[in-house]
């Protein structure tokens, strides 16, 4: 079974992010890093590869700027097999719906039987690349699963959802995303970390996939930011120490705001 | 007038807030069509005609039930070509999201999710959304095609207005991809006889500080107290102390309510993605540096167990 984790190197979320003069987010300025909620996905490939009777190839697949095969070496640590880095000067500034196709045309040119993709990344949040992954590949879609199995070609999970908690299956070939309610990702052990600077990662670039440049990037997005402001910081609000009347004065303040 | 679909959030018939608020800002910008799909559709037009439909598109069928998010996404594009809009809004949920960004593909169009408002712009509906956990607010349009925009709970009031409401039959042919994904069962959460968390007014929530599932009563107490609704930082919920459907943050709920109330909660910058756009903000927290104490209106540096049972009390008095 041939199995590819889409992982997406991201700003750190714990760093000062902003937004560069072109709108985009700045990659430049914060660390980045593997997104945590990424790691969840590499995590439930490595234990399908582990249960499974077959033999299982993972491959780690980025679309990003240079300094995202970090992003790719951290998966590679990991325990993936090796790594696909679709790298493109013309890719700078593209929305979720052209991430999707370069991501669809790199997954077909690879090969595969199933798709694991986080839930969301931890910059955009979009939450939306798998189910776009899988309108464009026209293969089923299995989502936001918080328990997973996978067994004779058929995919099983847990969707916790607003109203109801789903069980849900597809047969493969299929798309998927896991939740961080899925099971602790592993982190890498000395000797993965060692292993991985072996394992082969492969460039690929927009003609590799048959991509013009005006279909991604800043001039292929579909929406537009027209501006984007800082928040203005919270005005400084009452802070008290409770020396034993806290609770009455924190309800003063709430009836003072009508709340009470 | 233009058109405008609302995709409608309801549970057998019953229409989640969430999708009155679309309502209110579809009026903004033309005429709201709804789109109600699955079990009960047509029992949601009385509520959707008092908030502004001038017409409801409904269609019955056991796939909205039995599969995953394409059906949906077959019957949006359906009505979609039917009525050409000038937009279409769906609420930001999970699935939302999913099916919005799904039909956008099918349609061509741009996508925006998780708005927070909406104004009409020269170009279209221009979109506010806050982003890196609330520290930026972008405005964004869809340049191609029929906007396609999600909308967070609690960004527009619930407004009356009265329209027709009209109740027309969508026909909808399901593409080959509608059965892909089989739902094979579905375990309807239990109420916890408390507002929903999304669409409370006033939000209670406890975190590590708490120390214990059997603490949480006391969150509770001052919940009820308020009429809010419980919720829980991820380490509170990883502890087992709470539910994860109660978790608010990044990969959790994300809440706005005009209260937020958080106890024991340190106020990590995935907790803050959550709640950050919340109107007024209370912290109860026994170290001063607490980040969480950053964006207070009002702050309390204490002990949770102290202060909370006192709070509680005091406002069951003041209420009388
Ligand atoms: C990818 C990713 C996604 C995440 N998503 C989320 C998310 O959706 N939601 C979320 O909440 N977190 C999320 N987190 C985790 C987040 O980083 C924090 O670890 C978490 O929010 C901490 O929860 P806490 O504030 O309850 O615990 P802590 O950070 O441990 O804080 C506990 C606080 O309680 C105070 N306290 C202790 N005892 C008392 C007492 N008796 N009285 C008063 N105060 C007391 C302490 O002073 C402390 O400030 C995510 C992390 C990652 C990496
Ligand atoms: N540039 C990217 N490269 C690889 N995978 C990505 C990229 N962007 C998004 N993804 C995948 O899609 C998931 C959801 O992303 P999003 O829809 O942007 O929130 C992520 O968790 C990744 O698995």
């Amino acid at each position: 079974m041939r199995i590819v984790v889409t992982v997406k190197y991201v700003p750190d979320a714990t760093g000062d992010r902003h937004f560069a003069d072109d709108l985009t987010v700045d990659r430049d300025d914060v660390d980045g890093l593997l997104s945590e909620l990424d790691e969840y996905a590499v995590e439930q490939a490595l234990q399908i590869s582990e249960n499974s009777d077959d033999d299982v190839e993972i491959t780690v697949l980025t679309v990003g700027p240079e300094d995202a095969k970090d992003a790719l070496r951290k998966a590679l640590s990991m325990g993936a097999d090796k790594a696909i880095h679709v790298e493109d000067d013309d890719l700078n500034g593209t929305d979720a719906l052209g991430t999707s196709l370069v991501l669809a045309k790199a997954v077909e040119k690879a090969g595969y039987d199933l798709v694991i993709s986080g839930m969301a990344s931890t910059d955009g949040t979009m939450g939306v690349v798998p189910a776009l992954l899988a309108e464009r590949l026209g293969v089923p879609q299995v989502t936001l699963l918080s328990e997973v199995w996978v067994e004779d070609g058929t995919v099983t999970g847990r969707r916790d959802g607003d109203a109801a908690s789903e069980q849900l299956e597809a047969s493969l070939p299929a798309v998927m995303s896991v939740t961080d309610q899925s099971g602790e990702a592993r982190y890498p052990s000395f000797k993965g970390i060692m292993a991985a600077k072996k394992k082969p990662v492969e460039s690929w670039d927009l003609s590799d996939l048959d991509i013009e440049a005006d279909q991604v990037g800043l001039e292929g997005a579909w929406t537009k930011v027209d501006s984007a402001a800082e928040r203005p910081a919270r005005t400084a609000g009452t802070i008290v120490k409770d020396e034993g009347e806290g609770g009455k004065q924190l309800a003063a303040f709430l009836a003072e705001r009508k709340f009470v | 007038m233009a058109e405008v679909l609302v995709y409608v959030d309801h549970v057998d018939g019953a229409v989640r807030k969430s999708t009155l608020e679309l309502l209110t800002l579809a009026r903004r910008i033309g005429e709201p069509v709804a789109v109600a799909l699955g079990n009960g559709a047509a029992d949601t037009a009385a509520t959707l005609a008092e908030h502004g439909a001038v017409k409801v598109l409904t269609h019955e069928a056991a796939e909205y039930a039995d599969y995953l998010v394409v059906p949906k996404v077959d019957a949006l594009q359906a009505a979609v070509e039917a009525v050409s809009p000038a937009a279409v809004l769906v609420p930001s949920s999970a699935e939302g999201k999913e099916v919005a960004a799904r039909l956008a593909l099918r349609i061509g169009s741009g996508i925006t999710t998780d708005a927070v408002d909406l104004e009409v712009g020269d170009e279209g509906p221009v979109a506010t959304q806050s982003v890196f956990a609330a520290s930026f607010t972008t405005k964004s349009r869809v340049s191609k095609g029929t906007p396609v925009i999600t909308v967070k709970p609690n960004s527009a009031a619930v407004e009356a207005a009265p329209a027709a409401g009209a109740v027309e039959a969508l026909a909808v042919t399901f593409s080959v991809q509608a059965t892909g994904t089989k739902v094979t069962a579905r375990t309807p959460r239990e109420s916890t006889g408390r507002p929903e968390l999304t669409e409370a007014a006033i939000v209670v929530s406890g975190g590590r500080g708490v120390n214990g599932a059997e603490n949480f009563a006391i969150i509770e107490a001052l919940a009820d107290s308020l009429g809010a609704a419980v919720g829980a930082s991820r380490a509170a919920v990883d502890a087992g102390w709470y539910p994860h459907t109660s978790q608010i943050g990044q990969t959790g709920k994300s809440v706005s309510p005009q209260l937020y109330i958080a106890s024991g909660i340190s106020g990590a910058i995935q907790h803050r993605a959550g709640m950050q756009t919340s109107k007024t903000i209370v912290a109860i927290n026994k170290d001063a540096e607490a980040p969480i104490f950053d964006l207070v209106d009002y702050g309390v540096v204490g002990d949770l167990f102290d202060v909370v049972p006192q709070l509680t009390e005091e406002i069951k008095t003041r209420k009388g």
